[in-house]
């Protein structure tokens, strides 16, 4: 104790960030409400907490408050944020001011809309430093180069006089990482970083993050949603519900023994349960994709030459990173967008290409759920017209018979019946999302496709809907076409796999067949970037050499041989360049694309 | 009922003195026969007659009662407007959706026609049509309907645009529904919000312009009463220091300013932009 007291020279034993009883409202229709009830917090130097709990949590609104800041239509009512000996509540603007940017800096959530697109990254490197005084022009330009290149951005030297537009998602998020470095400063807040990136780009991201705050002993505030991303990261967890804090523990403790049921739910919310096929007698084919190849406009072929089966009442999932093709495919099957070769069968018959071409039934039987509720509900309609429109449509309902019809279906999507009047902006992400499902059902469709329904809602709500997928599915026998980058969210519902790359098909086969070795390299690449919920889980996989050789690369569409080569760390040198990778097909009609046999990919698997 | 009049009454003050100034001007054009002390047309005095108890504002340049013919104009006037507006809402609005909704050619097709009429100064193009064709009612409507729905296109079309691509509109096209649906129930709803506040800015242009033409003797043709004309009539007034030709200017400033004052707080409603306060 006493040499505690002693050492005053640095501030080791003292609260970088000290925040006591914080209380914070917000603006709701119904005046002011408590979002953030009473927390406190405490963070030294060099430390990393990690912010977690589901939408509407308060984990952002606390993370701003960090920085003294509360958005518009929110108010600071109570307790004190003091960060380095400075009371930011009472503290001027001007004092804060000189704070934001400098010591404390910020990361959103989307890099692509936190960048100005009119200027190059470098400039808006360079603003904070320049505007705050600290560095020079050319000296911070100079600064912005050396970060670059120890975060091992490609061309360190001159990725800077590019626009925002003109490098990839994860480098852009990679960029404002290092952007908030700018000024060396003793706080950073992250706010779900990584949530809107696929699990390849999201390891990239997290690698950064990492390096930059255990190698410049920097504390940080990490908000997310995803417990397993979190635990790579924090050294204490904070979750919260409601703005009340439910638990706080070292990372290792929580993920150990969690002491309260809603932190072992979110536990459970990245557990696989995966779903056992069952036999179906005579499986019948429902919708058949045939060598389709399609692109937009005069471009290049974003899907070439796929053919996928989908058996009446089973789950295909559609895999991939971002470009891979799988949106195109959707829409390729819905007929927003005709194919340039190859065609497709529905229930025996050939499917027109043309949207306008189709008839009523057959628009009837395929339905579509997509990835943003937010923009799939008109916002000036109730949930009544919503889900009755297609009941009038398609069945010719009416009056109390429709009623009834939306009531049945409001309840098969576990939602009460006081919902029939409610409009989309009075609803919750998932509670939309529903609506949604309950729409595509209320046409009574045989294939419903599901295009990244879940990678925009918070890993408990997701897995409800997904429990709610499956039951639909067992009770009603619809077929779904399930298009995911989360290998996570596909084990727990798909039956069959398609694994797309770069427009092609690598992989595609039964679950068990595609998520057990052999492996092709791209599915393990895939398998092995799925966080894991377990401290340490992000050192090892990225001393694997299948993130040595697949991290930190775009997906690129290739005309001639293996698109995956240059990612692919079993690549054979020449060959796998130049030619195309043979289609082979196992006994179990398992199909794979690639140089190798069979029995060297199991060999590599088990490397 | 009781709901429509709580909104009313929590409108702010500018709001509430426009609705009252606009529902004035509404009573006294539909009640103008009642109200007027003289006839429209009625040649009562000398010209020029200055404000007196019997002609309250005095008599215009052929010896009409002032006051009687203002009161008169706001019904020619305001008609005239109301309709021209509605009709360049009408027909620029649905194109505009329509152009959006279907895009392609249909839509490169109705902006390049759209971009011609832009291209000439509206008041020249007005002045152009209405010397060759003659000052009848029908061409001075349909002229400016025209003119004005080119304005109202671009509008409609810009915001049909970002609703056109929301995956609502998607899911509806995907359902199989009608072009006239998707307008209908898809779209409409969700721009009517920036439609009224160009419908309030519109009305006004097409009464300024109307006044405009009418000044320069294009627009609403003698003996019929309107406020431009009248101030054209008696603008030689201004030079002995006489109020008189402001006041039929005043009538149309005034109702502009109304127009504007409501048309704001509208706009401020459905935006949802909160006052924290």
């Amino acid at each position: 104790m006493l040499v505690d007291m002693k050492d005053n020279s640095g501030s080791e034993s003292e609260p970088l960030l000290q925040m006591k009883g914080l209380r914070i409202e917000g603006l709701s229709e119904n005046g002011w409400q408590e979002i953030v009830c009473g927390i406190d917090l405490q963070l030294k130097r060099g430390e990393i907490i990690g912010l977690i709990g589901e939408s509407g949590a308060g984990k952002s609104t606390i993370g701003l408050a960090a920085m003294g800041y509360a958005r518009d239509g929110c108010r600071i009512t109570e307790g004190d944020i003091i960060f380095d000996g400075i009371e930011l509540r009472t503290a001027s603007e001007e004092e804060k001011r000189k704070l934001r940017g400098t010591r404390i800096s910020y990361v959103a959530q989307s890099a692509a809309a936190a960048f100005n697109p009119a200027h190059r990254l470098l400039e808006q490197f360079a603003e904070v430093p320049v505007a705050h005084k600290i560095l020079s022009l050319s000296k911070a330009k100079e600064k912005g180069r050396a970060l670059y290149r120890s975060l091992d951005l490609p061309d360190p030297e001159n990725i800077g006089e590019r626009w925002p537009h003109q490098v990839s998602g994860g480098q852009l998020q990679r960029m404002m990482v290092a952007m908030a470095m700018s000024c060396e400063p003793d706080l950073i807040i992250f706010d779900e970083p990584t949530t809107a990136l696929d699990v390849t780009t999201q390891i990239e991201v997290l690698k950064t993050i990492k390096e930059i705050v255990i190698d410049r002993n920097v504390a940080a505030i990490y908000v997310t949603h995803d417990l397993a991303v979190v635990a790579q990261m924090a050294d204490h967890l904070m979750v919260l519900r409601h703005g009340n804090l439910i638990e706080v523990n070292s990372t290792g403790q929580i993920l150990k023994s969690p002491k309260q049921e809603y932190t072992q739910n979110l536990l459970d919310a990245r557990s696989r349960n995966e779903k056992i096929t069952a036999q179906i007698p005579n499986p019948k084919t429902l919708l058949s994709i045939e060598s389709v190849t399609a692109g937009y406009g005069k471009g290049p072929d974003i899907l070439q030459d796929v053919s996928i089966l989908v058996e009446k009442g089973r789950t295909v999932a559609v895999v991939g990173e971002s470009g891979s093709g799988k949106s195109t495919l959707a829409r390729v099957v819905t007929g927003l967008l005709p194919a340039r070769f190859g065609g497709i069968h529905f229930r025996g018959e050939p499917l027109p290409d043309k949207l306008n071409h189709r008839e009523k039934q057959q628009l009837q039987k395929v339905q579509m759920i997509s990835q943003l509720p937010d923009i799939a509900l008109n916002p000036r309609q109730r949930v009544r017209d919503i889900i009755g429109r297609p009941l009038s449509f398609y069945l010719g309902l009416k009056g109390k018979e429709k009623e009834q019809r939306i009531n049945e279906l409001l309840q098969q999507i576990e939602l009460p019946q006081s919902f029939i009047d409610r409009l989309p902006s009075e609803l919750s992400g998932g509670e939309k999302q529903r609506i949604c499902i309950a729409r595509a059902l209320a046409a009574e469709p045989e294939l419903i496709i599901c295009d990244e329904v879940t990678s925009a809602l918070d890993s408990i709500v997701a897995k409800a809907i997904l429990n709610l997928l499956q039951r639909l599915q067992n009770e009603l026998g619809v077929t779904y076409l399930f298009i995911s980058h989360d290998l996570d969210t596909v084990a727990n519902i798909a039956d069959q796999v398609v694994v797309l790359y770069a427009g092609r098909v690598a992989e595609q086969g039964s679950k068990s067949a595609v998520f057990q070795p052999p492996f092709h390299p791209y599915t393990r690449l895939l398998l092995s970037s799925v966080p894991e919920m377990r401290q340490g889980w992000l050192e090892e996989t990225l001393s694997t050499r299948e993130a040595k050789a697949g991290i930190a690369r775009e997906v690129k569409i290739t005309e001639q041989g293996c698109p995956f080569a240059e990612r692919c760390p079993i690549a054979i040198e020449d060959v796998c360049v130049a030619s195309r990778p043979p289609l082979q097909t196992t006994t179990s009609g398992h199909v794979y694309a690639c140089q190798h046999s069979i029995e060297v990919l199991l060999r590599e698997s088990q490397y | 009922m009781n709901n429509m009049f709580k909104t009313l009454s929590s409108a702010p003050l500018s709001a509430k003195f426009g609705m009252i100034v606009i529902f004035t001007y509404l009573v006294v054009a539909v009640f103008a026969p009642l109200i007027a002390p003289y006839g429209e047309r009625e040649i009562l005095g000398r010209a020029y007659e200055l404000w007196s108890s019997e002609y309250p504002l005095g008599t215009d340049n052929l010896g009409r009662d002032m006051l009687s013919r203002l009161i008169y104009g706001a019904r020619n006037t305001l008609g005239l407007t109301l309709t021209i507006t509605v009709l360049a809402f009408l027909l620029g609005g649905i194109l505009g959706m329509i152009a959006a909704a279907l895009g392609g050619w249909v839509d490169q097709i109705l902006s390049r026609i759209v971009d011609v009429f832009m291209a000439i100064p509206s008041l020249i193009f007005a002045l152009l049509i209405l010397s060759i064709f003659g000052t009848s009612m029908p061409y001075l409507i349909a002229t400016i309907v025209v003119l004005d729905a080119t304005r109202v296109f671009r509008i409609a079309r810009a915001t049909a645009m970002n609703v056109a691509v929301m995956d609502y509109v998607e899911v509806a096209r995907l359902r199989g529904e009608k072009l006239g649906w998707v307008i209908r129930k898809e779209i409409l709803p969700n721009i009517t919000a920036p439609l009224l506040a160009e419908f309030g800015l519109r009305f006004c242009f097409v009464f300024l312009f109307i006044s405009a033409l009418s000044f320069l003797g294009l627009g609403i043709q003698p003996p019929t009463a309107d406020w431009g004309s009248m101030v054209r009539d008696s603008s030689t007034l201004i030079s002995y220091g006489d109020v008189t030709p402001l006041i039929p200017a005043g009538a149309i400033a005034l109702l502009t300013v109304a127009v504007n004052f409501v048309v704001d707080w509208m706009l401020h409603r459905s935006s949802g932009l909160k006052d924290v306060s």
